[in-house]
């Protein structure tokens, strides 16, 4: 429950209540001002966290040295391999396919699905559990333009806007006319989208979109689809191959400059083993365990960046990787769920975001960027409310939704964040959920195009981990969509490739010890290395007993 | 958050350890010095991975929850479940039928159910656990995948069972057979797939991939909202 002196300031969010329901039951009026393009400028380059004096520095190394990238990003690049090519035995293969997936979230478990159906040997690894994944935790949902007074045209517009008209054309494009057949896709496999009594989808609006859009499973979204996905892979007989536990740390190459395989590392047995793969599928998804500028984040355990890392030393180009995706609503209270994710779909259902004083400041469903930095705005200034352990946020007026949409709204539609409040008692459907930006989303990765490949031969990215399809922000619902839409594509076009005939010539590590050799050169510690793997959340004086205290990402 | 904090001690696989008041289970494995590579997942209470159980200082009770959500008491004891061995059924969901025939055939155990209601004690999530296993032994497919929608698989029901159910496996079954074979399809999906199809949009898709940064702005900010 809220301590007293936060109470005083709900007091005000309740006094103002009455007269912001009245103006959210106007059908077709928005409850405040969408802001101008100027608007949008000016907050983002005033507020958001990206446009920091000291967010980014200059990357010396690899196919974007010179350019100017966030500072967590470039020290996992400007970093060692965890051995040296003499270390390792290529011509002991332990393991020989046709694709190799790294990663078993919605985009790995797609790809493998789609390249085992082809017939060729695939084989997906993961470092945790299949299904362990940002995609299970995703919460609001999934767009597609298959409402008749939508269409893919103004969802194109809806994701190149929210994406400051950055994002390549050729993927935005891929992304939303395959939109509807990618939910099409998941309803056959059984996935349970949220529908009327008629069998119509229950669409949502999100940040950035002009139209209703977002289907659903609840606010287990993600979940609701990435469960079938590995329910379909169990089940599929033992055809598709997959190995838990285990991280590629690095991809194989062959002496054409082919990617051809990857090094893969058993976390808990610490053996590492060899991978020769006609094509492989990074779909390692992104970065939120690096903590950016410090944030708390509403990633999963194991998202470190890893794939990043190994497809940029092999040699594949990244884009976008100065921007950052901060959700404005990650929990600030209570302690135990700082950082955890507020679903943007508890404003797509009619919460309003309110300061300390009990004013509505922002339109609830800018831009995540936006939005976000309208946050910042409102606790820098002042207008926020502090935490007992010292921490800044504005109210998200959650009793709003039962008031407009009906009673029992956030029982039905909100389950999940409904039971994280009340495992803290707090009852959202009485009191609003405090809130400020949190660290979700890698907006940029390796650059892919519309068949999920990269420029080097046989390497395809799929998910959070590629860069390009949604610019430098990307919206709600996006992203669900991405890993379906780019995880098959990335999976039909490996086994394609492969049904028309790779020859790999002889593998090699060499792109290792030259890449070591500039890492060198720029005078970097040798016990840097990347990638992470696992993030490390001992406390200090116990690390320097464990005498681990100067790794960056400790995983021995 | 540097905020000096009350101790409190647990025991780690009976090893005693000092930990904040207020951690959660993770967050007192982590601060007395382990980096977890298993039983532990997306740390937001939607993976599953970290379901463990504990006792309490001065209860006799095995109690099970998930280990990022549960704060830890003064003297709780504490263990890590990293796995719950439970056999998976293959089958392909194309040629099954929505029916109780096909949950005798692939989860025979589902009908040994002593309606105990240990399964739904020990959710984490307080799914009607042993609801929809009745439900699935009535063949209402539609209601075991609505109860049991909320189901994050980390096995907990399975493990204190003493039929020997796989109560998840059974639930992600209902669920896919009523996302595939009994929801409603909806009809304006299946008219924009074939509009996709006829190329109705192509021409538009195409005037934006050709248009210039500026006409392109103006377009996005001069497009209706319209939100329902």
């Amino acid at each position: 429950m809220y301590p007293d002196y936060m109470m005083e300031s709900i007091r005000k969010v309740e006094a103002t209540r009455p007269q912001r329901l009245a103006i959210a039951k106007k059908m077709g009026k928005q409850v405040f001002p969408s802001m101008t393009e100027d608007e949008r400028e000016h907050i983002l380059t005033t507020y958001h966290p990206d446009y920091k004096k000291d967010a980014r520095k200059e990357l010396r190394i690899g196919p974007n040295k010179g350019e100017m990238i966030t500072n967590e990003v470039v020290d996992i690049m400007e970093s060692y391999p965890r051995y040296k090519s003499s270390d390792l035995d290529l011509s002991k293969v332990d393991y020989e396919v046709d694709v190799l997936v790294i990663g078993a979230g919605s985009a790995g478990l797609a790809a493998a699905l789609e390249a085992g159906k082809r017939g060729v040997k695939t084989l997906l690894v993961t470092k945790l559990r299949l299904g362990d994944s940002n995609s299970m935790m995703a919460q609001g949902g999934i767009q597609a333009a298959d409402q008749s007074d939508d269409s893919p045209t103004l969802h194109y517009l809806d994701v190149i806007g929210g994406g400051h008209f950055d994002n390549k054309k050729d993927l935005v494009e891929a992304l939303v006319m395959d939109a509807p057949k990618s939910i099409k896709w998941l309803e056959d496999l059984g996935v349970m989208f949220d529908k009327n009594e008629d069998g119509s989808m229950m669409v949502k609006s999100g940040g950035g979109t002009c139209r209703n859009r977002m289907h659903s499973t609840r606010d287990y979204t993600g979940a609701g689809i990435c469960r079938v996905l590995r329910d379909e892979l169990y089940s599929n007989g033992g055809d598709i191959k997959y190995l838990e536990y285990v991280s590629a740390t690095d991809l194989i190459m062959d002496d054409k400059g082919q990617v051809a395989g990857a090094i893969i590392y058993h976390i808990e047995l610490k053996e590492y083993f060899i991978i020769k793969a006609k094509t492989v599928i990074i779909a390692t998804g992104g970065f939120g365990r690096l903590h950016i500028r410090n944030f708390e984040t509403t990633n999963h355990y194991g998202a470190t960046g890893d794939g990043l890392v190994i497809g940029y030393r092999a040699g594949a180009n990244m884009l976008f990787m100065d921007s950052v995706q901060y959700h404005p609503t990650g929990a600030v209270f209570p302690e135990q769920i700082v950082g955890f994710l507020c679903t943007e779909k508890v404003r797509s259902l009619g919460a309003q975001p309110i300061n300390h004083d009990g004013e509505l400041f922002v339109y609830p469903l800018e831009p995540r960027d936006v939005e976000a930095s309208s946050f910042i705005r409102e606790c820098e200034e002042g207008r926020g409310v502090s935490t007992p352990s010292g921490l800044k946020g504005i109210w998200l007026d959650s009793p709003l939704i039962d008031q407009i949409m009906g009673e029992g709204t956030i029982e039905k539609n909100l389950p999940a964040m409904l039971r994280q409040y009340q495992r803290f008692d707090i009852d959202i459907r009485k009191y609003p959920m405090l809130v400020f930006p949190t660290l979700h989303y890698q907006n940029g990765g390796l650059e892919i195009n519309a068949k999920a490949e990269t420029t080097i031969p046989g390497l395809y990215v799929a998910g959070e981990a590629s860069g390009g399809v949604h610019g430098r922000n990307r919206l709600m619902g996006n992203s669900q969509l991405d890993i379906i839409v780019f995880g098959r594509r990335a999976g039909i076009n490996a086994a394609e490739k492969v049904l028309a005939g790779i020859e790999l010539g002889k593998l090699t590590l060499k792109h290792l010890d030259d890449y070591s050799k500039e890492v060198e050169k720029l005078g970097i510690d040798k016990k840097r290395i990347s990638p992470l793997i696992l993030p490390d959340y001992i406390p200090d004086h116990i690390k320097a007993k464990q005498m681990t205290q100067e790794y960056l990402g400790t995983l021995v | 958050m540097s905020i000096e904090k009350k101790m409190v001690t647990v025991y780690i696989m009976g090893e005693p350890q000092q930990v904040p008041e207020g951690s959660t289970i993770i967050m007192a494995w982590e601060y007395a010095g382990f980096q977890l590579k298993k039983g532990i997942g997306c740390r937001e209470g939607f993976c599953g991975a970290c379901a463990t159980v504990y006792r309490e200082k001065g209860d006799y009770k095995l109690k099970g929850g998930l280990a990022c959500q549960t704060v830890v008491t003064d003297g709780m004891s504490l263990v890590q479940i990293p796995f719950v061995p439970s056999e998976k059924p293959q089958y392909d969901l194309k040629n099954l039928e929505p029916n109780i025939d096909t949950f005798k055939e692939l989860f025979p155990t589902i009908f040994r159910c002593v309606a105990c209601n240990t399964c739904t004690k020990a959710c984490p999530q307080d799914i009607k656990v042993m609801d929809y296993i009745q439900q699935l032994k009535r063949g209402d497919i539609a209601a075991a995948a609505d109860t049991s929608f909320d189901c994050i698989r980390c096995g907990l029901c399975a493990l204190r069972c003493p039929a020997d159910i796989v109560q998840f496996n059974a639930a992600t079954l209902a669920q896919r057979l009523y996302g595939k074979y009994l929801a409603l399809r909806s009809p304006e999906l299946e008219n924009r797939l074939k509009e996709i199809d006829d190329g109705k949009f192509d021409a538009e898709i195409a005037e934006l991939n050709n248009m210039g940064h500026d006409d392109l702005v103006t377009k996005y900010y001069s497009r209706q909202i319209k939100i329902k």
